[in-house]
């Protein structure tokens, strides 16, 4: 039965004496995860979209803003394998250009989510004292910041420290890094502290704890991989929300400028279409969607993968 | 065209070989506004200032339902003294009624007063300096109180009074109103006022009743009972109120125009955005109007094809422009950004300017974009060829802008951007978050691309963007970039004060807190001298041609760009009757509204 | 427990006003002006303005402004909107019947749904049952509210002419009123539901997993307990720690309001209140709104803390 402990391991040693493989745990895990077929997969598809969006642009040289209002709105073809929008641009270039930033903001601000709010949740489920109170009022705090007003403001002091530090596409990509994932984390760390609270109190621990397993030791190796999968659904329900986040900045005005076609913001300018052009709508969402379901299943074969339970 | 053309064409109108409507929307393209045109007919003596009156079908009070309407910004308060935007404007207008309303030729329609004043019935005085309204009899507030002269005086000391902040007081604050008897007022003016009817008309005319607010004016007048449950003499009494969200009302059997209002209840929704409100009413009929559809002609036309509404404009005269910055808006002199020390290093060129001009494709923004909302060339009916302006001739021609550059010194440098002097042409260009305006600002960039102009896009967030925050950069009062775009609204009947965005004291500087109304920064003697000559002249003819002239020169040095004419848009339920006035509220024939049978 | 629970309620107080605090500065520092559109109108002179500023205080050094601020809030006194010139608390009443019926509606929606799918998905991991309400999941929150929202109005209002898609007021009563608002508000209810059961079917669906092969359940299994049994005493209990976490953290929602769905549909909640007077500068109402959400958020987190010492007894806060 899954997650039992057989009995006696010599009962599988007996058998016929096999080639020593090289052992380490980070090769161990790595395949464990290569049996996880869907996560394999998932991986493979994942690194397809991002070598396309890489040098898609360099193979298929059709302009991102070339407007022809001869060609508007239409279906899939062969000049426009997506079809174009309301102005006539064709769509597979503007979701290729798009995708870059897409991508690298769901990815980029997912992981800073995730840090931070594992750190937090982490440093926060382990301490018996002050620290965890404090980071829990800090939790709560940004908790009920309103977002926008949060938002303008940060924008208004630091655009223009950024933009002279990394020109104006970094600068305002960085910015929107942070503050997307800078206000996603907090439920990220309390539900690792719930995890957290819950684990340490468990006998596997106190047994680390007794053969003088430090405290980092204690969370990194034994804690934490089993408190990882409330983080690892946050994950790809973040990348989807900070896609989608980024259109809603740029919406209003506070992220990449109106005419970057980012994913989110090709499927907020095809919502009034819904009717006579649904393939404008139909591409990026199910870009999205696809970036969704492959992060899901990496994070669950990478959870198998390191999970000492597991036995594959 | 000046004055001589301006009364050759009031003589045609007099004689009859021009017709009014073509005489006005003539001067709206001039840069005029109707209700101006029509005074200078009227003072002509080609026309009467009082507006037709309205056909009206229906033989006897109520029996019509509810009205619904749809106003996607809802109102967020209900005295129109406090009144921001139209909205709120729109809100009051359904219990609260002025003396009169402008009519869509600029005509003056009486509601509260009897009849309109003009120099044959002497309401209006010689000297121009004052105006004497007969107040119609019999009007009741809802309240049962009757409506007379001193409920009129009050809405003056009301109003002019600082402590009161009221919104209106720009209307209110030079003039003196008195009760002659129980049915008359007099409004005094200190000098000869051109422009007579503006207090007590239309949206900034509404009338609030005396024994319900004399005791919470200045600065108690946050106060009162009656700011949250108006009492009027409209058509509807009041209901229930909630800010930002609803406003209903029911109808008033007392009403003082005899077989009216049509519908036994209104209703006044707010929320959402503007498309989901042009489907509400044309796709699925729940509702009946709905206000100020910023939405791409393509779609609405769409949604028409239903059969269940339709689209209808009223002419204003709204301009969608795009402003050049005179000044340098990246060099900052003592703290300020766009300084008046400073002047703009490629667009004071005029060369550069004239080729932008050349480089605006009105008739893709047009077509592809706002159809029938946005006009690209004046709308004239009749035209006589002599008479074209040349701020209403304009074209869109690459090759042209080219040449125009490549004779100015501009060459292309390797990045395909021209440059002269070392000095680049790169722009930024910013407008407001708007779908349509994101668009233009597209069409734009590709045009310029083809001349060898880099232009930068950026939108700002319209809370922002026309906000009159001191600190940031991103308002347009600020100007913080190159080029910028919005619609310059003329919904004062009077254009003097719109063309104070021309004249030089009125230049948006750090010194007047950036509330100067000259946002380009663009300064001429010429323009001023006729600014100020025109505040002094009482000929309304004198005084059209010295605007006319001010606008020309705006134009023709290239300050600014004009893009399209916005009439404002609504939709309404196919059987709904409703007279469209762009220089008033939506609401302002509200009595007047019924539904074919 | 009793002490605990003391403890941080007493605490809870000054973790509030620190918060206010800073909501208040960030508030105070925002770029944007509650007066701005007068600004653009030419017939209003600066004096009118500066009238008004000084009327409502807005000059005042940030300090100043927020002790005048906490001593009227603890004096019932919760502002007055600029915007609207009523008191804010009259506007958070007009608008927590329909934020309450509709988003309470909606999140209860979420958890029935949730609940039940995920901890049958958890049980046969990979099978057809869960791998066609994974995939429903990922589509339900990949694709953002505007958009379903927008999908079921052109499906069920405008093709199918079911429904309304415009929330009114209803002037009717009785039965026809129930059936009225149950006709206007079931399309945003589905929608946010929907976008919500799809994150925490995902979220119960790990946490049971998570659990459910551990050795204590197996063990209970081997003791010969019926399935139905081990899943509800043994699994679903451990299991609810980060669901109870979840829900703790989404209860606040409530009164905060969606703000695209209201948006949508029109619904008057808080939601639509408080992004209005974002967009407007009005400050005190966003003050209201977003300290009841802070002392929410507070409220909510130390119910569930409480409530993970019941449901693993061996979790000690310290």
């Amino acid at each position: 039965m899954d997650g039992s402990i057989l009995a006696s391991r010599s009962a599988e040693v007996s058998a016929a004496p096999r080639k020593v493989r090289p052992f380490s745990p980070w090769l161990d895990a790595w395949r464990r995860f290569r049996r996880h077929r869907l996560a394999f997969a998932s991986a493979i598809v994942l690194l397809i979209m991002i070598l396309s969006i890489a040098l898609g642009p360099f193979i298929w040289r059709v302009a991102i803003n070339d407007i022809d209002f001869a060609a508007r709105m239409e279906p899939p073809s062969w000049a426009h394998p997506f079809g174009t929008d309301d102005l006539g641009q064709d769509l597979l270039a503007r979701m290729l250009y798009g995708g870059r930033i897409s991508l690298a903001v769901g990815l980029s601000a997912m992981a800073v989510a995730m840090t931070v709010g594992t750190a937090i949740g982490a440093a926060a489920g382990m301490s018996r004292r002050w620290v965890g109170p404090a980071l829990m009022w800090l939790t709560d705090l940004f908790l009920s910041l309103p977002a926008l007003p949060l938002l303008l403001l940060v924008i208004y002091l630091f655009r223009d420290t950024l933009k002279a530090a990394f020109g104006v596409e970094g600068g305002v990509f960085i910015m929107i890094v942070i503050v997307i994932g800078g206000l996603r984390w907090m439920p990220v760390a309390r539900l690792v502290r719930a995890q957290f609270l819950s684990l340490r109190e468990k006998e596997f621990v106190e047994a680390a704890r007794a053969l003088g397993a430090s405290k980092r030791r204690q969370v990194i190796r034994h804690i934490l991989p089993n408190a990882l999968g409330p983080v690892i659904v946050a994950a790809t329900i973040d990348v989807a929300a900070a896609i989608i986040a980024e259109s809603t900045l740029s919406f209003l005005g506070l992220g990449f400028p109106p005419d970057i076609p980012t994913w989110g913001r090709i499927l907020y300018d095809a919502k009034d279409y819904l009717d006579i052009a649904p393939h404008w709508a139909l591409f990026p969402g199910a870009a999205i969607f696809l970036t969704v379901l492959t992060i899901n299943f990496i994070g669950d074969g990478l959870r198998d993968a390191l999970d000492p339970r597991k036995v594959m | 065209m000046d004055e001589q053309g301006l009364r050759g064409l009031i003589a045609d109108v007099k004689a009859g070989k021009l017709s009014r409507r073509a005489f006005i929307n003539q001067m709206i393209a001039y840069g005029l506004t109707a209700p101006l045109a029509m005074q200078m007919l009227v003072y002509s003596g080609a026309a009467h200032a009082q507006a037709k009156p309205t056909p009206y079908k229906p033989t006897k009070r109520g029996g019509g339902g509810p009205l619904k309407t749809l106003w996607w910004q809802g109102a967020t308060l209900l005295n129109p003294h406090f009144a921001v935007g139209t909205k709120d404007q729109d809100g009051s207008r359904i219990f609260y009624e002025p003396l009169a309303a402008w009519a869509e030729d600029g005509s003056l329609y009486p509601l509260l007063a009897a009849e309109i004043p003009d120099l044959e019935n002497n309401g209006l005085a010689k000297d121009g300096k004052s105006v004497t309204w007969k107040l119609k009899p019999g009007v009741k507030w809802h309240d049962g109180k009757p409506f007379t002269a001193d409920d009129v005086v009050f809405n003056w000391q009301y109003a002019s009074d600082p402590a009161t902040a009221a919104t209106t007081i720009g209307s209110y604050k030079d003039v003196k109103a008195e009760k002659v008897d129980d049915l008359t007022v007099r409004v005094l003016f200190d000098k000869p006022t051109p422009f007579w009817a503006d207090a007590f008309v239309g949206v900034r005319g509404m009338i609030i009743p005396k024994h319900l607010f004399a005791e919470y004016s200045g600065g108690k007048s946050r106060d009162a009972p009656a700011n949250l449950k108006p009492v009027g003499t409209g058509p509807y009494k009041f209901v229930d109120f909630k800010p930002g969200d609803m406003v209903r009302g029911e109808i008033n059997n007392d009403y003082h125009i005899a077989n009216r209002p049509y519908f036994d209840s209104i209703e006044m929704k707010g929320g959402g955005d503007a498309i989901s409100a042009a489907r509400a009413v044309l796709q699925t009929g729940e509702f009946d109007y709905a206000w100020n559809l910023q939405v791409e002609d393509e779609i609405l036309l769409r949604l028409e094809k239903g059969g269940k509404g339709k689209v209808s404009l009223a002419e204003t005269g709204n301009i969608e422009h795009i402003q050049l910055n005179s000044t340098d808006p990246w060099t900052e002199v003592d703290g300020e950004r766009s300084s008046m020390k400073t002047k703009h290093p490629t667009l004071s060129d005029k060369a550069v300017r004239e080729a932008l001009s050349l480089l605006v494709d009105k008739k893709s923004v047009q077509d592809h974009i706002y159809g029938r909302t946005g006009i690209a060339t004046a709308n004239f009916v009749n035209n006589p060829p002599k008479f074209v302006s040349k701020n209403t001739h304009w074209e869109f021609n690459v090759d042209k802008a080219n040449k125009i550059l490549d004779e100015g010194g501009w060459k292309k440098g390797a990045d395909g951007i021209r440059e002269k002097d070392g000095k680049k042409l790169k722009f930024v260009y910013q407008t407001s978050i708007n779908t349509p305006r994101q668009k233009n600002q597209a069409i734009v960039k590709q045009a310029c691309q083809k001349a060898g102009i880099d232009i930068e896009v950026k939108a700002v967030t319209a809370s922002v963007f026309f906000s009159s925050d001191v600190a940031n950069w991103d308002t347009y009062p600020h100007f913080g970039c190159d080029l910028q775009m919005y619609t310059t609204t003329m919904t004062q009947p009077d254009p003097e004060t719109f063309l104070l965005q021309f004249v030089s004291w009125e230049v948006a500087t750090k010194e007047n807190k950036w509330q100067g109304r000259n946002i380009t920064r663009w300064t001429n003697k010429e323009a001023d001298d006729a600014f100020k000559a025109a505040q002094a002249e009482l000929d309304p003819v004198k005084r059209a041609a010295l605007f006319i002239k001010i606008n020309d020169l705006a134009v023709n040095d290239h300050a600014v760009i004009p893009v399209v004419y916005r009439p404002r848009v609504q939709a309404q339920n196919t059987k709904l009757a409703v007279r469209h006035s762009g220089w008033d509220s939506d609401f302002w024939n509200l009595q007047d509204w019924y539904k074919e049978a | 427990m009793g002490r605990y629970l003391l403890k941080r309620l007493l605490i809870a107080i000054p973790s509030l006003l620190g918060i206010s605090v800073i909501l208040f500065t960030v508030l105070a520092l925002a770029p944007g002006d509650p007066f701005g559109e007068l600004a653009t109108n030419p017939a209003v002179p600066p004096e009118v303005r500066d009238a008004l500023r000084i009327k409502f205080g807005l000059d005042d050094p940030v300090v100043v402004r927020y002790f005048r601020w906490l001593i009227a809030m603890l004096h019932g006194d919760w502002g007055f909107s600029f915007a609207s010139r009523i008191d804010v608390d009259t506007l958070i009443l007009q608008r927590l019947p329909a934020t309450l019926f509709v988003i309470g509606s909606a999140q209860l929606l979420a958890l029935l749904i949730a609940l039940p799918v995920g901890v049958l998905a958890a049980m046969r991991p990979y099978s057809i049952f869960d791998q066609i309400t994974s995939t429903l999941a990922f589509v339900g929150f990949s694709l953002p509210t505007f958009f379903t929202g927008l999908l079921f109005i052109l499906i069920f209002s405008i093709q199918l002419d079911w429904l309304p898609f415009v929330f009114r007021d209803i002037d009717a009563t009785g039965w026809q009123w129930l059936v009225e608002e149950l006709k206007q508000s079931i399309m945003p209810i589905c929608v946010l539901g929907l976008f919500q059961a799809a994150s925490t079917t995902r979220y119960v669906r790990s946490a049971t997993l998570d659990v459910i092969r551990l050795d204590y359940v197996t063990t209970a299994r081997a003791k010969g307990l019926g399935e139905r049994v081990v899943i509800i005493k043994h699994v679903v209990r451990n299991a609810l720690i980060p669901v109870v976490t979840l829900v703790a953290l989404q209860m606040p929602a409530i009164f905060g309001g969606a703000i695209v769905t209201e948006q949508i549909f029109r619904i008057p909640g808080i939601g639509s209140l408080l992004i209005s007077a974002i967009l407007a500068n009005d400050t005190p109402v966003i003050m209201a709104v977003t300290f009841v959400f802070a002392c929410l958020v507070v409220l909510f987190n130390l119910i569930a803390d409480v409530l993970y010492g019941w449901l693993d007894p061996r979790i000690t806060l310290g």
